[in-house]
């Protein structure tokens, strides 16, 4: 049996619509209990920083490079650069540091 | 009536400042999203998708691994049933990230702006709502999904077209965008909270662990990142409770 291919993008976004919305419209109070409350406070945190790192590493063209990214990232982070700079700067520090490690011929 | 009137319009162009901060904001999620979703249309050329299926796709769908996933499953013919199972598996991590909005949405937030800021649950959108201090203002996502959304489902069409034309060179520097996107959300409170800074150094540290170590290198990169999430931030919230919900909304 074939199968329509509209109706696997129609599975795809239906399924990962449900799974989007469906905390965001049913939890419409704040939760009480203690525990849960601080499991969904690390949660951002945690899932960004788990998905970060070493995933970087891979992006780029040499670890190195996505390597030299991430520690100026974090430097500039840590003293309070915007959103916008520090991802502006990360893309930077790759093409340069890469223009040096795979000189164009 | 006046007074009212100003606090009106005080809302609205508060509202729209927010708007357009997000704008601003989705810069980088769009340089990122362009560079991800071209790779991703070379995967749906390759799956014998067309360019409008693949447009279709990623405006619909507006994830990477779980779009990954299905076009995958499309150029093997799987049965729907294994379609719903692979892509409740590949996007299970937003349904987490769903349950940690939901508490940070001002209660008082309407049906329609859960129903429609939910659809754009990516792992960016969500990174950048959560990353400005109290209630989250939908009209700052709109702003951000506004310029990134539309490259995401562009960028995949392309893909689709002129596969390789993009130079690596380009790719390579705008993959990044969007991990140093993360940095900048998580790297601030991790400033100011010592258990924030900590938390990020073990996430590092397991992840990558957890990318060589037997069994579980052979996991998904999603499902890697639920186990992580959810192992991660029970234990932090057993051994440090947050007590007050104040103290939440200073570092977020």
């Amino acid at each position: 049996m074939t199968y329509n291919t509209y109706i696997y993008i129609a599975i795809m976004a239906g399924v990962t619509y449900a799974i989007r919305v469906l905390p965001l419209t049913l939890i419409r109070k704040e939760i009480k209990n203690q525990f849960l409350q601080s499991f969904l406070y690390y949660v951002p945190y945690v899932t960004l920083a788990v998905m970060t790192f070493p995933a970087i590493l891979g992006a780029t063209q040499s670890p190195i490079s996505g390597a030299l990214a991430l520690i100026i990232g974090v430097i500039i982070a840590w003293f309070g650069a915007s959103l916008f700079s520090v991802s502006l700067c990360c893309c930077a520090i790759v093409l340069i540091s890469e223009l040096l490690l795979f000189p164009p011929v | 009536m006046k007074p009212k009137l100003l606090k009106k319009s005080g809302i609205l162009s508060e509202n729209f400042r927010a708007f357009y901060d997000g704008m601003r904001d989705g810069i980088p999620i769009a340089l990122g999203y362009l560079a991800v979703s071209f790779s991703l249309g070379i995967v749906a050329k390759s799956s014998g998708l067309t360019a409008f299926q693949g447009f279709l796709a990623s405006a619909l769908v507006n994830a990477s691994a779980g779009e990954y996933a299905g076009f995958t499953l499309i150029a093997a013919n799987a049965p729907y049933l294994e379609m719903i199972i692979v892509i409740l598996i590949a996007n299970a991590r937003y349904f987490l990230m769903s349950c940690a909005m939901s508490q940070r949405m001002n209660p008082e937030t309407r049906l329609s702006h859960r129903l429609l800021m939910g659809n754009y649950i990516t792992d960016e959108f969500f990174g950048l709502a959560i990353s400005r201090p109290g209630a989250i203002n939908p009209y700052y996502s709109y702003g951000a999904i506004l310029v990134a959304a539309p490259c995401w489902a562009a960028g995949t069409a392309i893909g689709v077209i002129a596969g390789n034309l993009l130079p690596l060179r380009a790719v390579s520097a705008l993959n990044v965008a969007l991990y140093g996107m993360f940095l900048a959300i998580i790297v601030p409170p991790a400033h100011k909270n010592k258990v924030i800074a900590g938390l990020i150094l073990i996430c590092f540290a397991s992840s990558y662990a957890a990318s060589w170590l037997p069994i579980v290198s052979n996991l998904s990169a999603g499902t890697r990142t639920i186990i992580l999430t959810v192992a991660i931030s029970a234990m932090a919230a057993i051994l440090f409770p947050v007590k007050q919900r104040k103290e939440m909304d200073n570092d977020l």
